[in-house]
Formats: C-alpha cells, structure tokens, sequence
C-alpha cells in the first residue's frame, strides 16, 4: 500500500505513461488532447475537438497555463461556470439536487422561512427530493410530526419528489413512500454522473458512486441552498485510492473501504475528496460502488467519487432520461497522495468498538462473542448486500446462533429480498433463506436501528450488547447503548458471525 | 493531521449580529415556550445575551458598523473575548456523543425543542466522564468552553450538535482539530465558535478550569487562551478563511453583502 504524497510543485505528477510520453513530444500542455489520447478512464464521448496550436507561443505567454483538474474539481467548475477551479478555492456552486429528510428537513425548512419570507418559494421545486427514513415507524410524536412538517411544506411548495408515507402499521400501503435517502436516491434515478447533489445526511457522499460531486450539509447551509440553488464550497483537494487485482469470492467493497479507513484514519481524509479507480472498482455493480462512497465521511472525506462507466450507464438506463455530462480526471491532475492496493490479498475486517478506523482481521476476532447482528442501512441494506447474507446462509444450511435482525433499505429491497432468486440455491429468495436459517422476518425500510433512534425503533440496542453489523459507524451509543459494543463488518461477515455467535471470518463457509 | 483548519463556509446569523430567537430567548421572551412564539427578525441593534451564569460573559461586537456599511478597508480592531470554565473532552468526539440520535426529533428552530436540545448537550459521552455536562434536571451548563481534541464533531451531518451546545450555554469550543461538517455548521448556525488550538489544550487543561478565550487582538501574541487556574498561556490558530463570513454575519448576510441574495425587506 504504496502512499506517494504528490508534491504540488511538479507539474507531472500521477500519470499514465503514455501521457508522460506525449508530453515529452509536445512543446506546450494541450490539456484537451490529453483527453482524448489516454485512453484509461476517459468518456468515449468526445466533448471537443482542437487542432493543436501550430505557434511556438509558450506556455507561459498565453497568461493562462492551467494545470489539469481532478474530477471533483471539473465538477465543481462547471457548476460554478467557471473552467477552471484549484483545491483551497471558495465558489459559489450550482446544486443539482438538493436532498432532505425526517430529522434535518423541519429544521432546514425553519431557516429557509426565517431568511427568505413566509411565503418564499423554494429555488427549484423539481431539484428537490424529500425522503423521510429516519424515525417513521415509531410511536414517537415529535417524531411523526416531523413527517407532517415535511408534508405540508411540499403541499405548500408543489415538491415534486416528495416519497410520503402515512400509514405507519403496513408501509406497503404507501405507494410513494421509499425509505432509506441515499439508496432512494440512487434507485429513482436522482444521481447522475458530473452533477452536484447535496444533502442533510452525512451519508450523502454515497452519491458519488455516480461519479458526481455529493456531499453532507447541515440545516443552515441547506436553508440556503432552499432558497438559492447556490452554495459557497471550498474545492478539496483529491486522495486517489487505486485499487487491483481481482475481488476475491469472500471480499466485498465493505471490506474495501474499512480497509482504507483504517489504513488513513477518522480524520485522514477530512475536508479532502476521495477518488476511487482501478481495475477492481471497475469491476464493482453500482450498489457496491455506493457502499465504498458511503464510507468516505467515516474518513472524514469531503466527498467520494468513481468514475462514471459503461456500468454506471447501463444502471441509469431505466431510472432517468435527465440528460447527464459525466466528466473524468485530467492525466496530468493533481492528486494529493495516492493509495495502490492489491485487493487479492486483502482478508475480510472489522471495525472493532468503538472507531470506525479501528480495523483487524475478522478471522482475528474470531473469540468475541457476540449477541446479535444486524443487517441493513445504506451502508449494508441494499439488495446486494441481502444476497450476499443470504449466499452465505444458504452455503451452511444452519440456524443463526444469535438474533439476527433484516432491516432492508426501502420498498423496492424488500420486494427484492422477497421474489429475486438466490444464485445456486434452487429459486429460492433471500427471505426463504433467511427464514429457514431462523433470522427475524425483514423489517419495514428504514434506517432502523443503524443510529438508535427512539426507544421503541426495531433492533434497536437498549442493553450493553455486542452487536455485528453491516452499518457504517461504531461510536459509543451508536446504535442505543452506550456501553453497547459494534462490530463494523461487510453483510458475508455478518452472515458469518451470525451463524456461529462470534465474530467470523465467512470464508468458514465460503470456501 | 488533518488540514481542518479553518476551511469551511458556511451560514446565517453568526457572531456580528446576535441572531434570531436563540440569542433572545429568554431575557426578551417572557413566554418562549409559546407555539405561536414569532420569532424577531435580527435588526442592527446590538443586543447581546448576557449568560446567566456566574462567570461573566460579554460577546462584543464583531464590527458590525463595518459590516453593515460594507467598508471592508477599516478593519476595526474587534478583538472578541470569551471567559468561563471549560470542559475538557478527547478525540474523535462523534455527533452522537454530542447529541445522541433519539433526541433529533427536536427541530432545533422551534424555540422550546432548542432549549429541551441544551439540556442533552454531551450526554452521549461514556461512563468514564464523570463529571456531567448538563446537570440532570437542567437546560444549561456552567462549562461555557469546551476543549477538545482531534477530529471533534466527527461523524454525522447534524446541526442539532453545535445547536446543543450553544443552547446549553457553550460559547466556544477549542479543539486541535474539526471534522469539517461540524464546523461548518458551528460557523453557520453562529452556536459556537469553533476555535482552533496549536497543539493539544485538552492534556494540558482540566475540567473545572477557568480559562480566557482572546481573538482578534492585535499586536504580536494574536490569538490565545489563558488557562487562569494553571496560569498558562496558549497560542491559537488564526480563523482563516472562514473569517469573512463570520464577520459578515454568516453565509447569509455575507451573500447579501456581496449581492448574491437580495436585502432582507
């Protein structure tokens, strides 16, 4: 795990060799034939054409060398209007699609009412996605109210992607209603590659498995962009994280990023980009792509983004006919540091209690006795994520040990959970399989029990436990308890330690 | 370590004007539990919330005669003081430490669910703190500093963790670095005022300790913390970029300022 810090001072600095090559024959930085010449990570949409500068000028006569841009800073240009744009620079950024929910949307909406007006309207009421998915299925008022808040105001407002609900006994009654935002997001086509998507949740950095600018902004900041469009953001500067090799059968992208976390730390990545390429991402469906960009606030990053592919495409197909501009990294960008993993020798991890960089070896663990494991959130509730748990019951044909709760991240996966057929297992579907090996039933989509919540939210940690789980952070009182103990893991692991009562290493049953 | 230093932006009401119902309630609201409570829009009269607490505690100006007549060239010497004891915490202080998740159903820009948020400000922390943030039973703290370590507010998004503590009574906080959300929020809301600490203040300070935040002086010491019951001083980082919007009074007012949003009516 070579880390190469990038001096900014030399003008070559992460770079394909043929690029090296062709710079070496040309006498100025053509940045725009760069682009079409390195031919790794780059559209095969031709967005310009130049015929290249036939004068001696150099470079610096022309008053405007610029250097190359990352990805990021590509995005955050053009939706600045502007072409150019260096990490550290503040703009004022277009946003594309600004997200909220239950537990940050009244309060963003009280700021925007306070600065704009009572009767102000919102800058854009089609760039606006309003999810509840944090405390629904709850007895909690205060709670409930707050669905109501949001409802009156997209009432108020015409909010076109509004996703209510308000029958809480059977949520299968609310034909709008989704659950969890980020995995909402991405299943209604509301994450487009080269966009710019903020939201109220940490977690919105997910987004950026689309390869676009998303990231997490508070009440205040959102209030504005309410009634602006705009927001002032400080371009990061990017980490580049490349990862190789071939994925082996008992790794997911889970496993990836706790890797990197624990490799850099809660704070390595803070106020920075993270940039994830290589040919084992590439090789990464857009759900795990999702789970390695869902983690980058746990590094402290800024945002995350892979490149948007063929894959990415083919997922946005049928979710979205807005059209979309992706844009790729410069050969020549900047990159602050540079991370190469071989991915074959990675082994399954946790996160032990109570860090998200707290990393070891699952097989390590493997004495911990554990109480539970829970299953779901964006991190670790996708469809994916359940078929993978199930791959790894279904190779035990056992009985879970310890209480094992599914809380699957919206409507449309638990209707996977429920009729898709698990690879090799005869038709069956993950729900089949998780009720033979005596899990508890899928729960209603929610975020559930990822953060606690109120006291009577399913699966919720009202006891000092220790607890396996496919969630994304692990700090004391996470998931209720405060002395409740969590162990970060991807949904083969949790599967894993499930079946054995102690945490588990799942190639026990992978291999 | 991480660059946290002074990087983010971020929103309205800060330091210059004493912003909205949280600086108001409860000398100039008799009754702020009220639902039909209207919250007063901020004016230019300087009012400042006194805390009713033993130390004593004035918020000066943020040169808000320059701010509002959008002369930039005479930077007046505002220097901003923050006294009282200080509560001295760790590393990597999460969100839900800060605010754990079953109190976000507070909306913190209802005036009583702010005030019910200061009353759970740092109940998160394990066991092992043993002195108490907010006493139980109360709705305010008598530690108005905080002092932490790296990475503090790391975690989630919420703003309801700077609102915690500014509704508690925290003024500022001073820790050896940010997670960026949480200062961005801090700069935003106005709540606290993150401060940033050259080295590590929280093994130097202890709980209980009476301490002087000064920003903003000029002459050769520049910012600084003195630890009254130690009888040390400290040097502190310079705000940096987030400077201008603070002293425009948050992304708000400093957008209005630059003409990127209209004038308030």
């Amino acid at each position: 795990m070579a880390s190469s810090a990038i001096s900014p001072s030399s003008s070559l600095i992460f770079v394909d060799k043929k690029n090296v090559g062709f710079s070496a024959l040309c006498a100025q930085p053509s940045f725009p034939f760069s682009t079409l010449t390195s031919k790794k990570r780059v559209s095969s949409k031709i967005l310009s054409v130049m015929t290249p500068q036939q004068s001696e000028r150099k470079p610096s006569t022309t008053g405007a060398v610029k250097t190359g841009m990352t990805m990021t800073e590509k995005i955050l240009a053009r939706a600045s209007e502007k072409t150019h744009l260096s990490p550290g620079e503040n703009s004022w950024v277009n946003v594309d699609v600004l997200m909220t929910h239950d537990v940050c949307g009244p309060g963003s909406i009280g700021i925007f009412k306070r600065e704009f007006g009572e009767n102000a309207k919102v800058w854009d009421r089609e760039k606006l996605v309003i999810i509840p998915d944090h405390y629904i299925f709850t007895s909690d008022e205060r709670a409930n109210r707050n669905v109501d808040i949001l409802r009156d105001f997209c009432i108020e407002q015409n909010i076109k992607y509004f996703y209510d609900i308000k029958d809480l006994g059977n949520f299968k009654a609310n034909p709008d209603y989704k659950g969890v935002c980020h995995v909402a997001l991405a299943q209604e086509g509301h994450c487009r590659p080269g966009e710019v998507l903020l939201g109220t949740d940490s977690h919105t950095c997910t987004a950026g498995a689309f390869g676009q600018f998303a990231s997490g902004i508070g009440n205040t900041d959102a209030g504005f962009v309410l009634g602006t469009g705009k927001l002032l953001l400080k371009v990061p500067p990017t980490l580049r994280f490349v990862m190789d090799g071939e994925m082996p059968d008992y790794l997911l992208a889970k496993d990836l990023i706790l890797q990197i976390i624990g490799e850099i730390s809660v704070s390595g990545a803070t106020y920075k980009a993270m940039e994830f390429v290589g040919s084992t991402v590439e090789s990464l469906s857009m759900e795990e792509r999702m789970t390695l960009c869902n983690m980058v606030v746990e590094a402290g990053g800024k945002n995350g983004i892979v490149p948007a592919d063929a894959t990415t495409y083919k997922y946005l197909e049928d979710k979205t006919s807005v059209p979309y501009e992706p844009v790729y990294s410069d050969g020549q960008a900047r990159f602050l540091s540079e991370y190469r993993f071989d991915i074959s020798k990675l082994e399954p991890l946790v996160a032990k209690p109570h860090s998200p960089d707290n990393r070891a070896l699952a097989r390590e663990c493997k004495d911990v006795k554990i109480d539970r494991v829970y299953i779901g959130s964006c991190t670790g509730g996708k469809t994916e994520d359940f078929m993978a748990a199930a791959k790894v019951f279904l190779a035990s044909g056992k009985k879970v040990k310890v209480p094992t709760f599914l809380v699957p991240a919206t409507q449309k996966v638990w209707m996977d959970v429920y009729s898709l057929p698990v690879p090799g297992s005869g038709g069956k579907t993950c729900s089949q399989i998780f009720e033979e090996a005596g899990c508890d039933t899928p729960a209603s989509p929610s975020c559930g029990a990822c953060l606690g919540g109120p006291r009577d939210t399913y699966a919720r940690m009202n006891e000092p436990q220790v607890c396996v789980s496919t969630t994304n952070r692990n700090f004391p009182g996470r998931m209720g308890h405060k002395e409740g103990e969590i162990y970060l893991a991807s949904p083969y692991t949790a599967a894993a330690s499930a079946l054995t009562g102690f945490v588990t290493d799942p190639r026990e049953f992978l291999q | 370590m991480a660059a946290a230093s002074a990087s983010a932006f971020a929103a309205s009401a800060a330091f210059s004007k004493p912003s909205s119902f949280t600086r108001s309630s409860p000398i100039q609201n008799p009754n702020p539990l009220s639902s039909t409570f209207k919250l007063p829009f901020p004016t230019n009269s300087p009012n400042y919330f006194f805390k009713p607490l033993k130390t004593s505690l004035n918020r000066p100006q943020f040169s808000t005669p320059s701010a509002s007549s959008a002369d930039a060239a005479t930077v007046e010497s505002s220097a901003t003081t923050f006294h009282g004891l200080c509560y001295v915490i760790g590393d990597n202080i999460d969100t839900d430490q800060i605010i754990p998740a079953e109190y976000l159903t507070l909306v913190p820009s209802k005036p009583d669910e702010y005030e019910k948020l200061g009353s759970y400000a740092l109940i998160g922390l394990p066991a092992s703190y043993q002195t108490r943030f907010v006493e139980p039973g109360s709705t305010k703290t008598k530690y108005s500093i905080v002092i932490g370590g790296d990475n503090f507010g790391c975690g989630s998004s919420r703003e309801h963790a700077p609102v915690a503590l500014g509704a508690s009574g925290v003024v500022a906080v001073v820790a050896e670095s940010y997670a960026r959300i949480f200062f961005r929020n801090s700069v935003a809301t106005g709540e606290v005022y993150p401060v940033e600490s050259e080295g590590r203040l929280c093994d130097e300070c202890k709980t209980g300790d009476v301490v002087t935040i000064e920003l903003g002086e000029k002459g050769n010491d520049g910012d600084k913390l003195i630890n009254h019951t130690s009888g040390r001083e400290y040097k502190l980082k310079p705000i940096g970029d987030a400077g201008p919007v603070i002293e425009a009074g948050g992304i708000f007012a400093y957008a209005r300022k630059t003409g990127m949003i209209p004038t308030r009516a």
